[in-house]
């Protein structure tokens, strides 16, 4: 009844503000037959690089209190396999993909950004220059911020289509991250990636992963991702995409009021496949509840 | 996707209990050795589901059986019947419930019998069972098998239920003398056990589907934690999902890592 949840980021018009963040929601038809993909704000597929990736070894993930670490190392079928097997399935449906991409040089972030260019069906390109899980490359890109820019200016001269930078987790910087990215020409930035992190086994004396580290997710890192999208959000004139341990509508609107335009579920959806449909329809009652017409009267709601 | 009800809660014997779920939607549906992913109610510090092989399917109400081991479990024990449960399933791709002529051989270590007993009721002709723990707490439902018309040998390591030992010992003293049709095997335990399951089979010219017991995240193959390495038709390998692809694999699919 006159509730309008439906945003727009860089030009990605979005029915809510509740997308499924990347590396949480496969290609698509993983969880297609358990939620209606139709009714979700847009899908953020695995991060695709130029060529296959196999990974890292198992021990991939590793629950702790109220979080997720994993190491799976950006395991994608590459370019062509993504534009050839994953791609035209997501076609099938009414929402909008936007393709996690990533690279181990600029060339590479180059080569993955133009090779979607001419692709159908992708709405537009999350640049990840953040992902902890890999030995060179994306971790390295996200921590010099010359080579930020680089990457970013790099990826923008070679695509039309919206862009969004996911930054790293990068606790004293990310306000600098943040307008670097809208200054090289980003359209959106999505904050935060998963954080560096490990777990030991006592009896053992080994690392829990294969990897020995990876990046914690889950509900466990929302107060700190709260934080850093609140000082994003204050930094740029861009959207910003709040993603850090959401699982309830509560959550996502926590990051709402602290500035952002969307927000992205991922985590949750593995102990709920249908948590980012029912957190948008959470914010649609949040809404009403409050007299609000509009999702973009909750967006930087904090008051001081 | 569906709550279910709790229906019954009962130990079984030295910490393994079985869980009956009335779960109409999803009972109807289980093939052998696929699974459920089982959200543990009141576990507020998890973030991922639970997978149990489903032990028994029938008038709209399944069962698992599980081991009280890790704090997930620990608090799943404490659940009472007229609770509800969500479910996710059935998963994964199960044993194929057929054994082409040949006398069926079922090899389960511990708890691993569970992903057993659906096929037990669905092959086409009885064979044997062998099962082994590590103690006789270890060795579980023999009953219901024998019931189902199949003869189980037992060994156990510590010697405290049939004979002492791994439960190789007694399938390679009854595979001296296999039927002349041949032997079709199908095995779950632990990583171990299945790999000597398959190496014989391999050896014998037998075919040995085993059933992966490995962490899971999704459970349905979005997130890329339970991947196995699997022999690629080019000579090389690639990562398959054991929630997606498997849990059962043929032996000769599967890359051993040397230890």
């Amino acid at each position: 009844m006159g509730i309008d949840l439906s945003v727009e980021i860089g030009g990605i018009r979005m029915r809510n503000p509740v997308m499924v963040a990347s590396g949480t929601f496969g290609y698509g038809p993983e969880y297609a037959d358990l939620v209606d993909l139709n009714r979700l704000g847009a899908i953020v597929v695995k991060g695709i690089s130029p060529k296959p990736v196999m990974g890292n070894p198992p021990a991939r993930t590793v629950e702790t209190v109220g979080g997720l670490i994993n190491a799976i190392g950006l395991q994608n079928p590459g370019l062509e396999g993504f534009l050839r097997d994953g791609l035209p399935f997501l076609r099938g449906y009414n929402v909008p993909v936007i393709v996690n991409i990533w690279g181990r040089t600029v060339e590479e972030y180059e080569e993955v950004a133009a090779g979607f260019e001419g692709a159908e069906g992708v709405a537009g390109l999350e640049v990840n220059v953040s992902c902890p899980n890999i030995k060179e490359g994306s971790a390295l890109f996200g921590g010099d911020p010359a080579l930020f820019r680089r990457v970013v200016s790099a990826v923008r001269a070679k695509t039309r289509r919206p862009l969004i930078v996911k930054l790293a987790p990068d606790l004293s910087r990310v306000a600098e991250y943040a307008r670097a990215a809208e200054g090289c020409g980003a359209d959106a930035i999505s904050l935060i990636n998963s954080i560096p992190a490990m777990a030991i086994d006592i009896e053992t004396r080994r690392p829990r992963l294969g990897n020995v580290s990876g990046g914690l997710s889950g509900p466990a890192i929302k107060p700190i991702a709260l934080k850093m999208v609140w000082e994003a959000a204050r930094a740029v004139k861009i959207p910003v995409i709040g993603i850090g341990g959401i699982a309830c509508a509560a959550d996502a609107i926590e990051f709402l009021l602290a500035g952002a335009t969307a927000v992205a579920v991922g985590t949750a959806t593995f102990l709920n496949p249908a948590a980012a449909i029912e957190i948008a329809e959470g914010i649609g009652d949040y809404l009403a509840r409050h007299g609000l017409g509009h999702v973009r009267d909750v967006t930087g709601g904090l008051r001081s | 996707m569906e709550n279910a009800q709790i229906l019954e809660h009962r130990d079984i014997q030295g910490g393994y209990k079985r869980l009956v779920l009335r779960a109409p939607g999803i009972a109807p549906e289980v093939r052998p050795g696929q699974f459920v992913h089982l959200r543990v109610p009141h576990l507020e510090a998890a973030v991922l589901r639970r997978p149990f092989s489903v032990f028994d399917a029938r008038d709209g109400a399944l069962s698992i059986l599980y081991k009280d081991a890790g704090h997930g479990t620990a608090v799943l024990k404490g659940a009472a019947p007229g609770e509800t449960v969500s479910l996710i399933g059935p998963l994964g791709r199960g044993f194929p419930a057929e054994c082409g002529g040949r006398m069926p051989v079922l090899v389960a270590g511990g708890y691993g019998m569970a992903a057993l007993h659906l096929l037990a009721r669905a092959l086409p002709r009885r064979g044997i069972a062998f099962f082994g723990g590590k103690t006789a707490d270890d060795v579980l439902c023999v009953d219901e098998f024998e019931a189902l018309g199949w003869p189980v040998r037992i060994a156990t390591e510590d010697g405290s239920l049939g004979e002492r030992g791994l439960v190789t010992a007694p399938l390679d003293e009854w595979m001296k003398k296999p039927p002349r049709e041949g032997v079709e095997l199908f095995a779950c335990g632990p990583m171990g056990m299945l790999r000597a399951i398959g190496e014989r089979a391999i050896a014998g010219g037998w075919k040995a589907w085993l059933s992966l017991d490995r962490h899971m995240g999704c459970g349905v193959g979005a997130c890329l934690t339970c991947v196995q390495k699997i022999h690629a038709p080019d000579g090389g390998w690639t990562w398959q999902r054991v929630c997606r692809e498997g849990p059962v694999f043929e032996s000769r699919e599967i890359v051993w890592e040397d230890e």
